[in-house]
């Protein structure tokens, strides 16, 4: 896909929307709150990937959680911008909410990209118990796993998650599991 | 947004062996909360309310001096690393036999700590029983692992959140391309004529993402006009994706590609309908939603051959059995089968689906205007229209109808009726027609009949009659 992009085939950047834009979309709208902001961070992260399909380096991960890394890195950016300048407009606020709601996105944008790269078996326990409100019982019959793996299944998903609350250090890949795209 | 999110780091894992858990390093962003008591109430483990009512005993405040040794070592904590979902996993307990269902009978011992431990995950979703969320509160008083941990997921659970990731702007793909072609010129362009195909196959992509098996197994009646009658035909959403996979593979097949699942050779050159039906028999049917991946992948090979073969292949072409296409028309008229059934797979799901972008809807009624003439034709001779009023020498001007198409991609379109070498002329107009342009489509994919099309008219009765006829005639299964 890399050599694709480089080579200039539009077909190219076309397979690369399809594959991430929900992805992309998703995580600016979490960070942003904001459907026409969410659109813009889109449109940023392709251009810049078009733009500049060498800066990716296959060594540090996956296609996705590059892609993933520069959305979060763009509409934090953003976010700290539009939260800025209305500060300054307003007065109102102070800089620590600012810093605390600028890491409230992006812990919650890690945790977004965290549940969709988790493996498959443990976002669906979690989506079982969480959104249908299943108990970790019902949620084993649904699934045809023991009870036990159940448990397992929903104490792992939510170690996983948790390490969104963790800051990771400047430039690191966001957290989860890079998997081949 | 979602819940708080008040805890900062996890607790430090087993380094050292937290007997007594350690004051909450400052975390890095947000402990203050925590050492203000930012939560409310005596909640401090009562998982995310959800189910109301499910209130815990307030525990003591860890923070607050020392506590009791815990009276089960603490087992290593699992970092959340371990991605393997096998029960013969990593996870130190896994290998413990479960000593009893901690389905916890009154009076029975209380469970073990393993088994306690086993369950954070779920009393942090409130997915246990009352009796062991009660026991793991009991617990969490008393062993300052699982109640670090216990925090820790609970707070994760704030970070679940139940907005569905909302449907993106179909024409939000369009946009972002083009800003990025404005940035950096595509040195291997998609042809013009392949864009509507992109767009209609990418629309369709996306409406089927959040299609769970009840969908893709929905019941869907495919609509076409034949022998003068509207047909159907049942299939499921699935066996829709399996028709427009097996017709799109004429034009794969004309380009040198492969089938995407290898076809009896005779009828796979039988043309659409006979291609349909041997692979609706191939697949085991019905057909699930694994037909999905080969549809997308050849659909986004077919833009990416085209592309490459550039310009010089449009008039390549494409044989449809009983007539053939130019590949540039063959790619419009895939990218118009693939919009009308994916409106039909929309119906059959209940859900919105709109028609295509002003441009590519031109394009395809543009293709219709055009095969218009040789389809009356063919119809005359078959004795389906009326005979031509006159003889009209190639290339010289004969009756006309205007086709007036209404709305966004909308135009006018002059159709010779006498003959498709005849000449169409505005001078020689005999009737006038006006309709919407989808309602044109939904007529020429045999969606609505030529009699309850909402067509204005005007002039000969019988050359608009003939006309609506023809464009009917043009669906198929």
């Amino acid at each position: 896909m890399q050599q694709r992009l480089a080579r200039g085939e539009a077909a190219a950047l076309g397979e690369l929307y399809d594959r991430f834009a929900s992805l992309v979309h998703s995580l600016a709208h979490r960070v942003l709150s904001d459907e026409g902001a969410a659109d813009a961070i889109t449109r940023e992260v392709f251009g810049y990937v078009w733009e500049n399909p060498d800066a990716y380096d296959p060594k540090q991960g996956s296609m996705r959680s590059w892609v993933a890394k520069l959305t979060q890195r763009q509409a934090v950016q953003r976010l700290r911008q539009d939260e800025t300048s209305s500060y300054e407009e307003s007065g109102l606020g102070s800089t620590e909410e600012l810093e605390q709601k600028v890491r409230r996105a992006s812990a919650a944008a890690r945790a977004d990209y965290i549940v969709t790269s988790m493996p498959a078996p443990l976002r669906a326990a979690l989506e079982l118990a969480y959104f249908q409100r299943r108990d970790y019982r019902q949620a084993a019959a649904d699934l045809s796993i023991t009870e036990d793996e159940a448990r397992r299944r929903l104490r792992l998903g939510l170690q996983l998650l948790s390490s969104a609350n963790i800051r990771p250090p400047e430039g690191a890949a966001p957290p989860g599991y890079g998997r081949a795209w | 947004m979602t819940g708080p999110m008040e805890q900062g780091e996890p607790a430090p894992d087993d380094e050292n062996t937290p007997r007594i858990p350690s004051p909450r390093a400052a975390g890095d962003d947000l402990a203050g909360d925590d050492l203000a008591g930012g939560r409310s109430g005596s909640g401090r483990f009562v998982p995310a309310p959800r189910e109301g009512g499910r209130g815990a005993p307030a525990s003591p405040d860890r923070r607050a001096g020392p506590n009791p040794e815990p009276e089960t070592p603490p087992p290593p904590d699992p970092e959340p690393s371990s991605t393997s979902t096998s029960p013969s996993s990593a996870e130190p307990e896994a290998s413990v036999p479960e000593p009893v269902p901690p389905d916890l009978a009154p009076g029975a011992e209380p469970p073990s700590h393993t088994v306690l431990k086993s369950l954070l995950g779920a009393w942090a979703l409130a997915a246990c029983s009352t009796e062991e969320t009660d026991a793991v509160e009991a617990h969490l008083t008393e062993c300052a692992p699982c109640a670090d941990e216990a925090l820790r997921l609970r707070d994760a659970v704030g970070l679940l959140h139940t907005e569905r990731s909302l449907d993106l702007d179909p024409m939000l793909r369009t946009r972002v391309l083009e800003n990025c072609l404005g940035r950096r010129p595509a040195r291997i362009p998609v042809p013009g004529w392949a864009a509507p195909y992109d767009a209609e196959a990418a629309r369709l992509d996306a409406l089927l993402n959040d299609f769970g098996d009840a969908e893709w197994h929905a019941p869907v009646r495919l609509k076409w006009f034949e022998e003068e009658r509207r047909a159907s035909r049942r299939t499921t959403v699935a066996g829709v994706i399996g028709h427009l996979m097996a017709v799109d593979a004429l034009v794969a097949t004309a380009l040198g590609l492969d089938e995407p699942v290898p076809l009896d050779p005779e009828e796979a050159a039988g043309g659409p309908t006979a291609r349909t039906e041997a692979l609706w028999r191939a697949g085991r049917y019905p057909l699930t939603r694994t037909v999905r991946e080969p549809w997308r992948e050849q659909s986004h090979t077919l833009i990416r051959t085209v592309s490459f073969a550039g310009r010089g292949a449009a008039e390549l072409a494409v044989s449809y059995g009983e007539f053939a296409l130019s590949l540039q028309d063959a790619m419009l008229d895939r990218a118009f089968e693939c919009w009308i059934h994916a409106g039909d797979i929309a119906e059959a799901v209940d859900y919105p689906y709109d028609p295509p972008s002003g441009t590519h809807l031109h394009g395809m009624i543009d293709l219709a205007a055009r095969i218009l003439p040789a389809t009356l034709a063919g119809r005359r001779r078959a004795g389906l229209a009326s005979p031509p009023r006159g003889l009209v020498t190639a290339g010289s001007p004969g009756r006309s109808l205007r086709l007036e198409i209404e709305g966004v991609g909308g135009g006018n379109w002059l159709i010779a009726l006498d003959s498709p070498a005849a000449l169409a002329s505005a001078d020689h107009e005999v009737a006038h027609v006006a309709l919407d342009g989808v309602e044109f489509c939904k007529l020429a994919a045999g969606h609505v009949s030529p009699q309850e099309a909402a067509v204005g008219q005007l002039g000969d009765r019988e050359a608009i009659s003939d006309v609506l006829f023809a464009a009917a005639s043009l669906s198929r299964l």
